[in-house]
Parts: structure tokens; C-alpha cells; sequence
């Protein structure tokens, strides 16, 4: 039955992927060198998009691959945070070492509350997630040492006196806000591009096949040996250590922290659901396009209050009806772009050389 | 020995009783057909051994252990390799990707260790031609083909086919059959419910049949297709 099979080969790359590899190359360049170019408030709205883009993505990847429709994140965010902040004010430590051990945090809290909310399915694990935050939320907005209800902000040597600070004031001339500020944006930077590396890597490994047949039908999954369960707490841990990081990341920016605040289920899911259902769930260009519409989006309408939400409200509204695999899925579409290719194709021919009579029907 | 051994398998759903002290055994390399009318449990008898529905009372034993209370996973790891009545493709992963899902995790190999099997196995269900096109867009024929292309990608010991001759022309189910005929001739042991008889019977050595959940005769095609209650119940024929 098995034919010996001499000329055929399995790529997933296309012409645009190399392109973009190359498109992306030069922009981390530049993305690299930018505090040294704009002025500092762009610095702080890149930072922004950054931040927001690891949270999309993932989401993205708990959702869009994993099937897990989570809208509780935001206990990662404000868990991260509070870890951070609690190791800064309590332990002395540096922000920058006290954002890793958030995000180790984050994946340590992950375990017990996957083993609550991993009985659930669909709208209940939702519901269940988001339930799962607001538990966290009021037990944090006990902790006095941090401020209680109210909040606690880091302290000013805290930022001031952060690994490598020191060296950019030295350096490079920079004011000591100017200075934090850049090095979190460097940190964002690398986060956010490590975050893509790694779905990427993902997404192209075994692994990452197994998710996406789990994503598209566990049962039949299940019956060719995907282990289906573990596959979703893996995805599940690796988002919560992000979300942590990234959550963390952003209240060493802020430098100020409350529960209602760190904890928000509008800035921390609403928002990022928007970005990547915007943009196109299930691709990595998804969360990329969403992220960048969604500061356009905020940017304009900043001025207008809460019409600014009914705007936003409006928009996912005619993306859902008219594109929706979201604008980059819609493209896609079209045509049949992808910067991020997992797809196996088989290319050649493998019945060359192989004797008459092989395939049936 | 025998490759798989129902003992006395039961399941209710409320009053209904759809598996009613299953007992038979397989042997390796043998190849069984189990018939019935619509409705009789086929399917369930099926989900039972794969374990995609748990067995009420009973054991399951296949390859010597015993798989009673074994989610499905770990029995198709285990050497069992299905098919489901209704096609159940990946549907955004292409045919190619389909194929190498099973035989990568189900045959626990590396992704690229598995690529010569799975296209090998494309091109026994003649399902090469369309390797790159996401599984979505197959037609029905396509679709049973593809489940069986899985199934073996799995490299299964024993291989369950639930119905996949039904709707095939002729030159179709002789090409099935004949595909069918190389995989058993390789030493593995099928499972095969059909209502396509004369397809199954060029195949299997020994017939199973089941109505309201109970085994009402085991043995050779000849036999069990001239016995009365047979033709009675399964054939609705007067006798």
C-alpha cells in the first residue's frame, strides 16, 4: 500500500511571507531607534499600541486557535500588576526584574482558576472567567499594604532608579521620565515581537497542527490522539504568562494602580476582543491591522465623549456584517495574502517515478 | 487471541436501552461486518469501543487491556483507528493537513517523519489531487474518503468503518472495496458497518447483526443471510 514516495516536498512559506520577514526586519529597526527620534508622547502612544497588540494577540491566540472565549483576562493584567507593583513596594525589587516574576505569577494563578473554569464550556467558561476576575479584583482591593480599594502609586526612585536608567541619562543625554519611558518602550517592543515569534513557532510546529484541528473539531480530534485538554491548558498558561507580562509592562509606565482600574473588563478584554474580531480572529495580521485601527479610531474620537464608545460600537457593528473574518481576514480573502503562512502545502508530485496503479477511485 | 473482546457491554439512555449485553470478540487481522436496521445500535456499539460514549456496565478489552473506563484518545493511541458515519473533517486545515493531524499524533510520530506516510495514504484513498484544498470544500464522497485516509494515517491495529460506502456508484464502491481489501491483507483487523451488503460481504469472514441493541446472530455471511430471524427482522421478509 505505501508507495515509496521520491519527489514531493512540504512548505508552508509563500513569496509574501519572505517579503514580509524582510518588511518586518526593517521596521523592529526602526522601531528600535525611535525614542531617539519622535518626541516623548509619541513614545508613550507606541508604547500603547504595543502593549495592547500582546494582549491581542494573546487573546487571539486563547480564542481564535484554542476556541477559548475568555473574557476575563483582565485578571492576568491586574494580577500582573499587582504583583509587580507589590514586589517594587513590599521586596525593594527592580520594576524591570519584578515585571518577569509577574508574569510567572500570572501563569501560577492560571493553574487554579483553569481548574475551575476549564469545567465550563462555551458561554459558561466566559461567564466563568469573568467571574474568576472579579474575584481577584476584591480580594487585591484588601490588600492595605497596596493601598486597598483605593490604589497605591509606585514609588518616584522606583522608575527613577530602574536597570538601565541610569545609563541612558549617562548616555544619551535623557531626562530620567524620558529615560523610563523609552526603556519600557524597548521592553513593550520586545515583548511584542517575542509574542509573535512564539504563536508563530506555535502555529507552525506539531502542536500548533493539533490546536488547530481541536479548534475545528475536538471530538474527531480526540479520536486521531490529539490530547485536546492538554493542548487548551497549555495555550491557557502561556496567554496568562503573557497577559501577566504585559499587564505588569503597563502599570511600570502608569506608575499607578487600583483595582477598578487594573482589573477593567473594558480596557483589558472589551478592547482587545474588538481589536482582534476588527481585525480578523484566527491570523496573526489580525490583531496587527485591529490594534492600529482601533488607536486611529481613538485618537479621532477622543474629543467627542461617549460617543466615542457608540462610534466604536457602530464600527464593530458593520465589520462584523460586512467582513466577518475581520478587515485582514477579508483581504486575505481576497487576495490570498498571508504575511504569517502555517498552511502545510504538498508540493510535487509524489506519484513520479512510482509504478501504475496506486490511487483508487 | 483475540485483538478486541466486548464482555457483556450494556448502555441505556433513560429507558432506551441502544447496547443490550454486547458480547463478541475480534481477532487480529479479522475482519467483522456488523448489520441491522436503522436504529439498532450500530453507531452506539461503535462510540462504545471508541469510548466516545461510556459503557453503562461491561469491559472492553483490546491488545490484552482493558479499555473500559480509557478516554478516546488514549484508545486510538492504543491502535484503534475510526471513521464516523458523519464526516467529521478539520474544516479549515487543508486534506493534506487533515491526513497528517492522525499521523503525526496518532501515530506518534514527528510532523515531517509522518509527511511520506500521509501522502502515500492520499494517494491509496486517491485523495492526492486535492491535498492542498481545506477540507471544508469536499464533497460528501470526498469527505467519507478523507475518514478513511485518517483513520489509517493513524496506523491503527484494528480500523472501524462506520458506513462509508453508502451513496458510491458502483466503480466508486468497487475502488473502496478494493482499497479496503489492501489494508486488511496487511494484517489489520476491521470493523465495518455497512448496509451496502454485497461490498461488505467480499470483505468480511464473519457477520454480526444487531437490532434493538442485542446481538441476534454472529457467524458466516452465508449462514447468517439465510437464517430466519435475519431475513425476518433485517430484511423485512415474510418467511
Amino acid at each position: 500500500m505505501s508507495i515509496a514516495i521520491p519527489s514531493f516536498k512540504v512548505e508552508t512559506g509563500t513569496r509574501a511571507s519572505s517579503f514580509s520577514a524582510l518588511i518586518g526586519a526593517a521596521v523592529l529597526v526602526l522601531a528600535v531607534a525611535v525614542p531617539f527620534l519622535v518626541p516623548r508622547g509619541a513614545v508613550q502612544d507606541l508604547f500603547f499600541i504595543l502593549t495592547m497588540l500582546v494582549l491581542a494577540q494573546s487573546w487571539n491566540l486563547l480564542a481564535g486557535y484554542a476556541g477559548l472565549i475568555s473574557v476575563g483576562q483582565q485578571v492576568f493584567v491586574g494580577f500582573g500588576a499587582y504583583t509587580m507593583f507589590g514586589a517594587v513596594i513590599l521586596f525593594g525589587i527592580d520594576p524591570i526584574v519584578a515585571t518577569l516574576i509577574a508574569g510567572l505569577f500570572a501563569a501560577l494563578l492560571a493553574v487554579p482558576t483553569a481548574l475551575f473554569t476549564f469545567r465550563l464550556y462555551g458561554p459558561y467558561f466566559a461567564i466563568g472567567t469573568w467571574v474568576v476576575a472579579e474575584v481577584v479584583r476584591l480580594l487585591l482591593a484588601q490588600w492595605k499594604a497596596l493601598g486597598g480599594g483605593t490604589g497605591t502609586s509606585l514609588p518616584r526612585e522606583a522608575t527613577r532608579d530602574m536597570a538601565g536608567v541610569g545609563l541612558l541619562r549617562d548616555h544619551f543625554g535623557m531626562k530620567a521620565a524620558e529615560a523610563s519611558d523609552a526603556l519600557t518602550y524597548w521592553l513593550a517592543l520586545v515583548l511584542a515581537a517575542a509574542t509573535i515569534g512564539l504563536i508563530y513557532r506555535l502555529l507552525r510546529s506539531k502542536q500548533g497542527l493539533g490546536l488547530a484541528a481541536v479548534r475545528d473539531n475536538e471530538q474527531a480530534a480526540r479520536a486521531v490522539g490529539v490530547d485536546a485538554r492538554r493542548m487548551k491548558a497549555l495555550v491557557y498558561l502561556t496567554t496568562a504568562f503573557l497577559t501577566g507580562l504585559a499587564g505588569a509592562l503597563i502599570y511600570v509606565q502608569k506608575a499607578r494602580i487600583s483595582p477598578d482600574a487594573a482589573f477593567s473588563v473594558t480596557d483589558w478584554t472589551a478592547y482587545v476582543i474588538f481589536i482582534v474580531v476588527i481585525g480578523g480572529i484566527g491570523t496573526i495580521e489580525g490583531p496587527i491591522v485591529g490594534v492600529i485601527l482601533f488607536f486611529l479610531l481613538q485618537n479621532l474620537l477622543s474629543d467627542y465623549g461617549s460617543w466615542y464608545l457608540l462610534m466604536l460600537g457602530l464600527v464593530g457593528i458593520l465589520i462584523m456584517l460586512f467582513a466577518p473574518r475581520g478587515l485582514w481576514g477579508a483581504f486575505s480573502d481576497r487576495t490570498g495574502i498571508q504575511l504569517f503562512p502555517v498552511r502545510r502545502m504538498l508540493v510535487g508530485d509524489p506519484l513520479a517515478h512510482t509504478p501504475k496503479g496506486g490511487p483508487h477511485g | 487471541m483475540s485483538l478486541l473482546q466486548l464482555e457483556c457491554v450494556s448502555k441505556r439512555f433513560g429507558a432506551l436501552t441502544v447496547a443490550d449485553e454486547i458480547s463478541f470478540s475480534v481477532g487480529e487481522g479479522e475482519a467483522l461486518g456488523i448489520i441491522g436496521p436503522n436504529g439498532a445500535g450500530k453507531s452506539t456499539l461503535f462510540n462504545l469501543i471508541t469510548g466516545n460514549i461510556a459503557a453503562d456496565t461491561g469491559t472492553i478489552r483490546f491488545g490484552g487491556a482493558d479499555l473500559t473506563r480509557v478516554p478516546p484518545m488514549a484508545r486510538c493511541l492504543s491502535g484503534m483507528g475510526r471513521t464516523f458515519q458523519i464526516p467529521q473533517p478539520f474544516e479549515k486545515l487543508t486534506v493534506f493537513e487533515n491526513v497528517l493531524v492522525a499521523g503525526s499524533f496518532g501515530a506518534q510520530r514527528s510532523e515531517s517523519g509522518a509527511y511520506v506516510r500521509c501522502a502515500g495514504i492520499l494517494a491509496d484513498t486517491g485523495l492526492l489531487d486535492k491535498a492542498n484544498v481545506p477540507a471544508g470544500g469536499l464533497t460528501l464522497l470526498q469527505r467519507k474518503r478523507l475518514e478513511l485516509a485518517r483513520a489509517l494515517a493513524t496506523e491503527p491495529r484494528l480500523l472501524l468503518l462506520d458506513e462509508i460506502a453508502g451513496g458510491l456508484t458502483e466503480a466508486e464502491c468497487h475502488a473502496l472495496v478494493a482499497t479496503i481489501r489492501a489494508i486488511h491483507a496487511k494484517g489489520v483487523a476491521v470493523i465495518w458497518i455497512e448496509h451496502v451488503l454485497h461490498a461488505l460481504t467480499s470483505i468480511v469472514e464473519r457477520l454480526l447483526v444487531l437490532n434493538f441493541g442485542r446481538v441476534i446472530g454472529m457467524g458466516a455471511p452465508a449462514d447468517i443471510m439465510a437464517s430466519r430471524a435475519v431475513r425476518e427482522i433485517y430484511l423485512g421478509i415474510e418467511v
